[in-house]
């Protein structure tokens, strides 16, 4: 339906473009996975990127934006895939891209070869994207997933009083970024993580994978996200598994607590921490939840915005609110516009963001936890914001570089 | 059995050894020192119990394949695109009435309807050109997989386990002894449980009706020879109608046992024929004793590769696939 009106509207365009040849457009390509394993994190983000388009407007100037959305499927060759379609066929000259931790690191590599356009990341969160080797064209208005897991660590320590942890994770780079962050934090407080199990992305059969959990742990943190979160916590619920969990930062979000049976209970009371909290009182925020409510029919969004609708927002607002200081000059390779992005700090719904020399976010943490509302909907609560949390996590630099890029073994488990 | 002993005294006694140990690993409280070693016993009775379970479900679609391959020639690419229907008819039936068994009813029937249309439209009109058959079925498998992305989304679904299913049930088998000497005994979800016994049933079935009743007796002489069958008068084109619909409606129930527990996807279409391509292969082209021993082989090797061996896990199965080509090409099982 949303397709086919979709359709209707580009055509209907087309022919009023006639009419109205006097207005200049800006073409901004987008690319979401609305494909494979995180379907409904993209569908989300798009509309996220939707509610700052209804809020914002999409007028910059004289001139008008126009979005062209290019599909993947959280692999880095369908991400580069999509990213040559837009610029070289559709023409686009500014990208809103990607969603995904792998997709990251390739368009990144990618935007030096255009080093004339400017690339917004829209989602993604591995550390490698911005952390080694960053491209001057491309600019992260989220935080990574290290930074989402500032606090988590200690909260379990401290709280909780967790000693002895093992993972689970999708075996690509987002997740070993969040592991990375959640290690640092959580050994360096003395804490243990005893087995780090990795796993496919697109994982369909985990019941050997949750067999192989180890019963002598504290708690079980699961870096999953999208069908293979669904799946897990299915498989899990029919073995019976009873253990506390943690969550990284999209498997605590509304993708995974509104998703259809039962299976999802097992995370009442889940720990995590991400770039977003649902019942986040802040004035901001709730303005954001409700205009995303306000924005799609409640059958065709989740109870409250994922952090893929948040990561959406974010960047599209940089972008959109960048291009009205420069007034939509794109001349002398889009210079101005990447001054302006370079420097621009925005009041984002999750928190103040304002971005490193690196062009990498620096922005606010909450670590949330999984409650009931009575109803049989799930949230996540805030249990603790932080503010201004860095991409060195606030390591001295040349402590941080001794760490090593996160990997299925980087961070060894000890206080650096 | 006692011809293959007198034949291959050596093969025989090392399928003894092996089915001992087997059986030594799966009964018996292991030593420490094995389970430092190779790891907990209950992760490797867990894997082997996943692997039988998950070879129950390859043997659901894989055993369509191989009776329609088997009695009429017909390499049916498009098998994965009914796994997938089955799957998503199922989903939208448990969804709407809230019945599993329901469920498997009617994406029985529908696929088998879907199967008969096939062979009445697709494959009557070009019967005995194995070649354009096949690229046909890639052809309507293509097109299939595109309606199914039309109508059902890019979205996973996963068809709710009814509530008596949920949970695991307790095996009498000790993974291991505490210290104050109470046995641990394995517990195991019962609805994979369910529906390997259901596959297993419908396997024995299927082995009876081919071999003990009057249509199995055809469709046997169907697979041995189709023309001489057919100037015995007995209505073949009736005969394959009847095997494509039962094939296909069998993809059907698989598509409901895959959706519920793992979940249906675009591209899970491929995935299927894929595994069942491998499992016919290794069981032998149009034996069904042959695909319950493929889809049983490369069920075990999938779930002990990921966790033994994760990184090389899908060469497993492949390798395997390699080896019996390489030794016994016409597969395991196959009579010919």
């Amino acid at each position: 339906m949303s397709k086919c009106s979709m359709g209707l509207l580009a055509l209907s365009s087309l022919f009023l473009s006639g009419a109205a040849i006097a207005q200049e457009k800006i073409k901004v390509g987008v690319t979401a996975t609305l494909e494979g394993t995180y379907t409904v994190l993209g569908e989300d983000g798009m509309r996220g990127h939707q509610t700052a388009l209804n809020v914002l407007g999409k007028k910059v100037g004289d001139k008008e934006l126009e979005f062209i959305v290019a599909s993947t499927d959280a692999t880095p060759d369908s991400a580069v895939r999509a990213v040559r379609k837009l610029i070289e066929q559709d023409k686009v000259q500014i990208l809103l891209s990607p969603l995904s931790g792998d997709e990251g690191i390739a368009v990144k590599n990618f935007a030096k070869t255009h080093p004339e356009l400017t690339f917004i990341n829209a989602a993604s969160g591995a550390q490698e994207t911005t952390y080694v080797d960053p491209a001057p064209n491309f600019f992260r208005y989220n935080m990574d997933g290290a930074q989402w897991q500032v606090g988590l660590g200690k909260y379990a320590y401290e709280e909780k009083k967790y000693r002895k942890i093992a993972t689970v994770g999708e075996d690509y780079s987002f997740i070993y970024t969040q592991v990375f962050g959640l290690v640092l934090e959580f050994c360096g407080m003395g804490g243990q993580v005893t087995n780090r199990q990795w796993v496919p992305l697109g994982t369909k059969d985990f019941a050997s994978v949750i067999a192989a959990l180890p019963d002598d742990v504290d708690a079980i943190y699961l870096g999953l996200g999208g069908a293979d979160a669904v799946n897990f916590l299915n498989q899990y619920q029919q073995a019976g598994g009873k253990a506390h969990l943690m969550g990284g930062s999209i498997m605590i979000d509304q993708t995974i607590l509104s998703s259809k049976g039962n299976a999802k209970n097992a995370l009442v009371g889940t720990i995590a921490a991400s770039g977003q909290a649902d019942t986040w009182e802040d004035p901001g925020w709730q303005k954001f939840v409700k205009a995303y409510q306000d924005a799609f029919p409640p059958n065709k969004r989740f109870p409250s915005p994922s952090l893929l609708a948040t990561n959406y927002y974010g960047s599209t607002m940089a972008l959109i609110l960048a291009l009205r200081q420069v007034n939509g000059d794109l001349s002398n390779n889009q210079a101005k516009l990447k001054e302006a992005l370079a420097k621009i700090e925005i009041d984002a719904p999750n928190g103040k963001i304002k971005l490193d020399s690196n062009r990498q976010a620096i922005g606010t943490n909450f670590v949330t936890e999984v409650v009931d509302d009575g109803k049989g909907a799930l949230f996540s609560k805030v249990v603790k914001v932080i503010p201004n949390v860095n991409q060195t996590l606030g390591y001295d630099p040349a402590v941080f570089s001794k760490i090593g890029l996160p990997s299925r073994t980087v961070p060894e488990c000890k206080k650096y | 059995m006692s011809r293959f002993v007198e034949r291959h005294p050596a093969w025989a006694l090392i399928a003894i050894i092996a089915i001992a140990v087997a059986l030594w690993l799966i009964f018996a409280v292991w030593p420490p020192g094995l389970e430092e070693a190779i790891g907990r016993k209950r992760v490797f009775l867990n894997a082997v119990f996943n692997g039988i379970t998950l070879g129950g479900l390859y043997f659901l679609v894989a055993s369509g394949f191989t009776l329609i391959f088997g009695l009429m020639r017909n390499v049916n690419l498009a098998h994965g695109s009914l796994y997938l229907f089955g799957g998503y008819v199922g989903y939208a039936i448990s969804s709407a009435t809230g019945s599993w068994l329901l469920s498997f009813i009617v994406a029985f029937i529908l696929t088998a309807l879907v199967g008969i249309l096939l062979q009445v439209i697709v494959f009557r009109r070009m019967e005995g050109q194995d070649l354009r058959q096949t690229m046909v079925t890639i052809g309507l498998s293509i097109v299939f997989a595109d309606l199914m992305l039309w109508a059902c989304g890019g979205d996973f679904y996963q068809i709710q386990t009814p509530n008596w299913l949920i949970g695991p049930v307790e095996l009498p088998l000790i993974t291991a002894i505490k210290s104050s000497g109470e046995p641990v005994y394995l517990r195991y979800p019962m609805v994979r449980l369910v529906i390997f016994a259901a596959s297993v049933v419908i396997g024995v079935a299927m082995w009876l009706a081919l071999n003990r009743t009057r249509i199995g007796m055809i469709i046997r002489a169907g697979v041995d020879d189709r023309d001489i069958l057919a100037a015995t008068g007995v209505r073949i084109q009736l005969v394959f109608v009847l095997v494509f619909a039962f094939g296909a409606g069998l993809a059907g129930i698989a598509g409901v046992v895959g959706g519920t527990f793992q979940s249906l996807s675009p591209g899970e279409d491929i995935r299927f024929l894929l595994a069942s391509l491998v499992v016919v292969i290794v069981g032998g082209m149009g034996s069904i004793p042959g695909a319950a021993l493929g889809a049983l082989i490369i069920g075990l090797a999938e779930q002990l590769g990921s966790v033994y061996i994760p990184t090389y896990a899908i060469v497993v199965t492949f390798l395997i696939m390699v080896l019996v080509l390489a030794i016994r090409p016409q597969g395991l099982l196959a009579r010919r």
